[in-house]
């Protein structure tokens, strides 16, 4: 198994979440797993799956671009005992072959680990019909689904491996592109389920997923020259919750602030809403997401800042509503 | 009036401006990259379609008589830019915006009507579909117009296409054309290699279309092509191209699917055009 170290997070870096997977994580375990199987619809190359296909060529098949028919395939192959890697765009795959990963995966819990790249709106100037921002809402409806977010490379790495180690379907979101942010330095005890907590504070708590944790947590350096201390919450598993986890978030603050490259409706920010809502007493929560609409196609960093996705925006907003509430 | 080696000309000028436009646009687009492969394989097909074939009114952009282009294949994205400033729907300045934040000339096609853009393509497999609903309503109504549906070829590998290919016989629509720009290369690969479609005529005749093949940079034979119909049949043109053609480079080159000019790049693919960087 590979581990973090000051210079493979590097590596991991380079090669962003997706390529950290395919590239590092899945060759590794190849050599260990017979049963693993890897299926793309048309988008080997650019996930870096051409070592793979070329060291391992019984365990890799391209279906061509046919979303549908790639889940279908790996629900067969799943039957007979493979544990299998299906990857293509996170909105082609999450979206066109929906009703196959419901009823396929999710009903008849097959060991199908789905990889779904350029989350949120990596994709730039290719518009709104690339751009994933509903895919946790559908993944997290879907019985037995995991549902996963890796905040970095590395972490991403790490979820390849775990993935692994547990049995059913599963949906890892990749964020971000090549030279995805660093969070990581080192090892860390990653468990599917267990959230992070990477900065310690007491008034407010920033829960975040994918590489929106990396804004999360300058956001929290700069409410910290403000005087307000907050606390940095990797939430990696939206489904199921570490509600243990949230519950002592929630006791401890005052003010939680959920942030994601996703639409506000149905993401990581309203599974925490569902969840808090049964509770007896629990603070307000600030929604930070893409909004319910389809905006005009831009560049990525563009498009975060007109919809107030970066650390100084953020920050600035959990600051006003600080303020409202008499913090 | 003129004659058809006049029209020949005219339109092979407008395919080789269309070449340079599209290169200027994937330059000015800078490292956002552009779909450079996929616009050089059918710019004659736009060429003859905006240039001669269809019948619209930049003036009249909602008449409902208008044909229409339905980008299925929409990466052919710079193609149909140039195509639209050429008849007369965007402007040079206009087209300089491509993939500039801010800009309604986004990497895909997006629904304007007051700019001749009929469809937000970009996921592909779902624009014949729609193209059905238009065709259907046309007939429903008694309008004379077609809608013209440009599909790639790796694209058929999506099987939302082949739902549209079994219905539209069935519902006897005739007056929808559809081009497939057979480059045979498709992202990971050639397309024989991935999902071949083996005799693409023979399949499409046997679902009910009338079916023409033609090389799809001999505007010659597109025209021809394009005057030819079966009555009560939907028809299809599958024409056969070269992916990245007029830029020696780029040709066949699976690479330039979608990828970033360097200057001297750029330099060299305008001097093979003919045209000053």
């Amino acid at each position: 198994m590979i581990e973090l170290s000051a210079k493979n997070v590097r590596t991991c870096s380079m090669l962003g979440q997706r390529g950290s997977i395919f590239g590092l994580a899945l060759p590794d375990l190849a050599q260990q797993m017979e049963h693993l199987r890897v299926l793309t619809a048309d988008v080997g190359i650019l996930s870096g799956l051409t070592k793979f296909k070329h060291a391992f060529p019984d365990k890799y098949l391209n279906v061509g671009i046919a979303e549908q028919n790639m889940i279908s395939i790996a629900a067969g192959l799943a039957s007979e005992g493979a544990c299998v890697f299906a990857t293509t765009y996170a909105t082609f795959l999450t979206m066109r072959s929906f009703e196959q990963i419901r009823s396929n995966l999710g009903y008849l819990n097959w060991n199908v680990k789905l990889v779904g790249s350029s989350g949120g709106v990596a994709m730039g100037m290719s518009g709104n019909t690339h751009y994933a921002i509903e895919d946790i809402a559908l993944m997290r409806a879907v019985p037995n689904m995991t549902v996963l977010s890796p905040a970095d490379a590395g972490e991403a790495l790490k979820m390849a491996y775990a993935v692994c180690g547990m049995d059913g379907p599963a949906y890892l979101r990749i964020t971000g592109g090549l030279n995805c942010p660093i969070v990581y330095r080192g090892e860390y005890d990653f468990q599917i389920g267990k959230a992070v907590t990477l900065k310690e504070g007491h008034d407010i708590a920033l829960i975040a997923c994918g590489t929106m944790v990396s804004e999360a947590l300058k956001a929290a350096q700069a409410l910290e020259e403000e005087g307000i201390s907050s606390t940095v919450i990797n939430l990696h598993t939206i489904k199921p919750l570490d509600t243990a986890a949230l519950k002592q978030v929630l006791e401890r603050h005052r003010l939680i602030a959920t942030v994601e490259e996703h639409s506000v409706i149905g993401g990581m920010g309203s599974a925490v809403a569902e969840w808090k809502a049964l509770l007896p007493d629990a603070p307000p929560q600030m929604f930070f997401g893409l909004p319910d609409a389809f905006g005009k196609a831009a560049e990525q960093a563009y498009l975060l800042e007109q919809y107030g996705l970066t650390a100084p925006q953020i920050a600035s907003k959990i600051l006003e509503r600080w303020r409202e509430i008499g913090g | 009036m003129e004659t058809k080696e006049q029209t020949i000309s005219r339109l092979r000028r407008m395919a080789k401006e269309m070449r340079i436009q599209a290169l200027q646009m994937a330059f000015g687009a800078g490292k956002n990259g552009a779909h450079l492969g996929p616009a050089m394989s059918c710019i004659e097909i736009l060429a003859v379609l905006y240039g001669q074939v269809m019948r619209f009114d930049p003036k009249q952009p909602n008449a409902p008589e208008r044909d229409r282009f339905i980008p299925s294949k929409a990466h052919c994205v710079l193609a149909l830019y140039a195509a639209l400033q050429q008849s007369g729907w965007l402007t040079g300045n206009e087209l300089a915006t491509f993939e500039h934040n801010g800009t309604f000339l986004a990497g895909h096609p997006a629904r304007d009507l007051s700019h001749g853009i009929e469809y937000s393509g970009g996921s592909l497999g779902m624009a014949l579909g729609f193209s059905l609903g238009v065709a259907l309503d046309a007939k429903q109504k008694g309008i004379q117009r077609e809608s013209y549906v440009l599909l790639g070829d790796g694209e058929l590998n999506e099987g939302s296409n082949w739902e549209a290919f079994l219905s539209a016989p069935a519902l006897k629509l005739e007056h929808i054309t559809v081009i497939i720009d057979k480059n045979k290369l498709q992202y990971d690969g050639p397309t024989e290699e991935i999902v071949p479609l083996g005799d693409l005529a023979a399949k499409l005749r046997t679902f009910g279309w009338f079916v023409q093949e033609v090389d799809g940079h001999d505007i010659d034979m597109m025209l021809e092509a394009f005057a030819q119909r079966e009555a009560g049949k939907p028809r299809a043109i599958i024409a056969h191209t070269v992916k990245g053609k007029g830029v020696s480079f780029m040709e066949n080159a699976a690479e330039w699917h979608h990828s970033v000019l360097s200057q001297t790049q750029f330099e060299q693919a305008m001097s093979e055009l003919g045209a000053g960087a």
